[in-house]
């Protein structure tokens, strides 16, 4: 059953083949059997309540496809009435007294929500090794990292421990994850899905997105997470298409750019030949492809890791124990209150990225690290607006290597390399996709599709046609 | 140019943490070692360049300046460490 996608689930549910009480039931009894630590909290009573509602609605024949599907959501995502920490301990005692939007609107359909799961606190982090409630292992070699940010979302998925999970994007956190665990990861355009009620860490960066089996599964969710807000000042007014409409285009004509910036050294060989076999069949289906150039693309790293960090260190002056959060017991003062409570719900990481923040935004400094910055980000983004003006959809590898072993990479410095080709699309908001591709040293290889702004429909129909050719998103581990 | 362990304490008192000795040794290396990515960047001729703010160039929207929430300070303080007769309680401030 846990391997089944949303669409036949909906069909299994629909033929009463199970009831959703049963087939939630069947999930919570993989949770809790799973050695991956892909779970914060486990909302058995809560799901059981909500499968027995969609059964209802199921018997009364007022059911969606969406009804009574089993999830798994980030921890980052505010539910109303359930923890919400981040992978904090600063947030550890959080309960979240509203939903996000995304909670919202998932609610709506009555899916059922297994429980929140493991990421890198505060999303920050390339591995999921920087939780508080310690790193997931990925399901297809339990001594590798999962990736990060979204590690509990795509552990989960690829796992089987839910049919779907949803995630954030803000350097890559959907794409490396998904590669690196063997699902199918969208972070749409930056404004489509609303970030209310996401705990933020770089406002102008994070995206929701989804995390699932296959590219149809995708389009069904992103369907009812996409939208306008109006609790979101940073949320689009535009359109929202069906994005399972347009899955059957064919790809004939299709332009791919591959950038040659994405294929220099640094990146593993068996990853770069599975990249260019998934190319070579999509010029079998009748694409044509071209070298492209994204040359600022090289200054992604410090150009990402400064505007983020300052957007963190002003994102998070919010937590100092005062309202809501951890306390620290020891404060004889209030100033002592915000240092004490700060300095110890607060890991390592975060705090190093407060630091930096802190650090570019000082009035000696900001001209020559934020301004800049943001600058070069500019560049950034018009590479992309040129190379879009040639070709329909940008393909390269999501991560120059698969998954690492738990532990093995201790410089922080080195940690940000792992983001290198998927920190360039958040930089410019664009839409980035990652599918299933092949295995390098028995581990799965993802190939990352970025489209041009609002082009999800395109991305999810080119990402549908190559898992109608291949086979590669219907692999699981073998403990799975 | 070299931050000193001196310069790094006075960024993590700007942003409110206790470092102890280890931590403020760790946070100089890093620091410098962000300095020397951002020379990377000296690099980039940006004469002339706008400052990208928001990936979809588009203004932060703006809303009416009314009351559009219901009150809901109960509810919020629920989750709140200390809080009595409505307000958030903390340690001494003035003496």
């Amino acid at each position: 059953m846990h391997t089944k996608t949303i669409v036949e689930l909906c069909k299994g549910l629909k033929n009463k083949d199970f009831s959703c009480v049963e087939l939630t039931q069947y999930y919570l009894n993989r949770i809790n059997q799973s050695r991956l630590n892909a779970f914060i909290t486990v909302t058995d009573e809560l799901a059981l309540e909500q499968a027995q509602v969609a059964d209802d609605k199921i018997a009364l024949g007022n059911a969606s496809i969406l009804t009574g599907i089993p999830y798994a959501h980030k921890d980052i995502f505010c539910t109303k009435g359930v923890k919400t920490s981040a992978g904090s301990k600063m947030l550890d005692t959080f309960i979240a007294p509203y939903d996000a939007t995304v909670s919202q609107k998932l609610n709506q359909v009555n899916l059922v929500m297994l429980g929140k799961t493991n990421m890198d606190e505060f999303a920050m982090g390339s591995s999921n090794e920087n939780s508080f409630y310690n790193a997931v292992k990925n399901p297809w070699n339990y001594s590798k990292i999962p990736g990060g940010s979204s590690g509990g979302s795509a552990a989960s998925v690829a796992g089987g421990l839910s049919c779907f999970a949803t995630g954030t994007d803000t350097g890559g956190s959907i794409r490396q994850p998904a590669s690196l665990c063997g699902i199918t990861g969208l972070k749409p355009t930056y404004g489509r899905i609303s970030r209310y009620g996401i705990i933020a860490y770089a406002s102008s960066f994070d995206q929701a997105g989804v995390m699932t089996k296959t590219s149809q599964d995708a389009a069904i969710v992103l369907n009812v997470m996409a939208g306008f807000d109006e609790k979101d000042s940073t949320s689009a007014e535009q359109k929202v298409p069906d994005y399972t409409t347009n899955l059957n285009t064919s790809l004939q004509g299709l332009t791919i750019g591959l950038p040659k910036e994405f294929f220099l050294s640094g990146l593993d060989n068996e990853v770069a030949n599975n990249i260019m076999a998934a190319v070579k069949e999509f010029e079998s289906m009748g694409a044509t492809v071209k070298e492209v150039s994204l040359p600022n693309s090289v200054y992604a790293i410090p150009t990402y890791y400064i505007i983020a960090s300052c957007e963190c260190s002003s994102n998070l002056s919010r937590l100092d124990g005062v309202r809501y959060g951890h306390r620290s017991k020891e404060s004889k003062n209030l100033e002592d209150l915000y240092f004490n409570s700060r300095s110890e719900g607060f890991g390592e990481e975060v705090k190093r990225r407060i630091m930096i923040g802190t650090y570019a935004l000082s009035t000696s400094y900001y001209d020559a690290y934020y301004l800049k910055a943001q600058k070069v980000r500019h560049l950034i983004s018009n590479d992309f607006k040129k190379v879009f003006e040639k070709v329909d959809v940008i393909m390269g590898p999501v991560s120059p290597t698969t998954a690492f072993d738990l532990g093995s990479v201790k410089d922080p410095f080195s940690m940000y390399l792992a983001d290198i080709y998927t920190l360039s699309v958040n930089l410019a908001g664009l839409p980035g996709m990652s599918i299933p591709v092949g295995f390098a040293q028995d581990l799965p290889v993802g190939l990352q599709l970025i489209g041009n702004y609002w082009s999800e429909s395109k991305l999810l129909n080119i990402a549908h046609q190559f898992q109608l050719q291949t086979d590669w998103h219907l692999r699981i581990p073998q403990e799975c | 140019m070299l931050l000193s362990e001196n310069q790094v304490s006075q960024i993590a008192n700007l942003a409110c943490l206790s470092l102890n000795k280890a931590q403020l040794k760790d946070n100089t290396q890093n620091l410098n070692a962000i300095s020397s990515l951002v020379e990377q960047l000296a690099n980039v001729e940006t004469n002339g360049v706008e400052p990208m703010s928001h990936p979809l160039h588009t203004f932060q929207r703006l809303r009416e300046d009314v009351v559009s929430e219901e009150e809901q300070l109960a509810l919020f303080q629920s989750i709140a460490p200390e809080i009595r007769n409505g307000y958030y309680l903390v340690p001494t401030v003035i003496k």
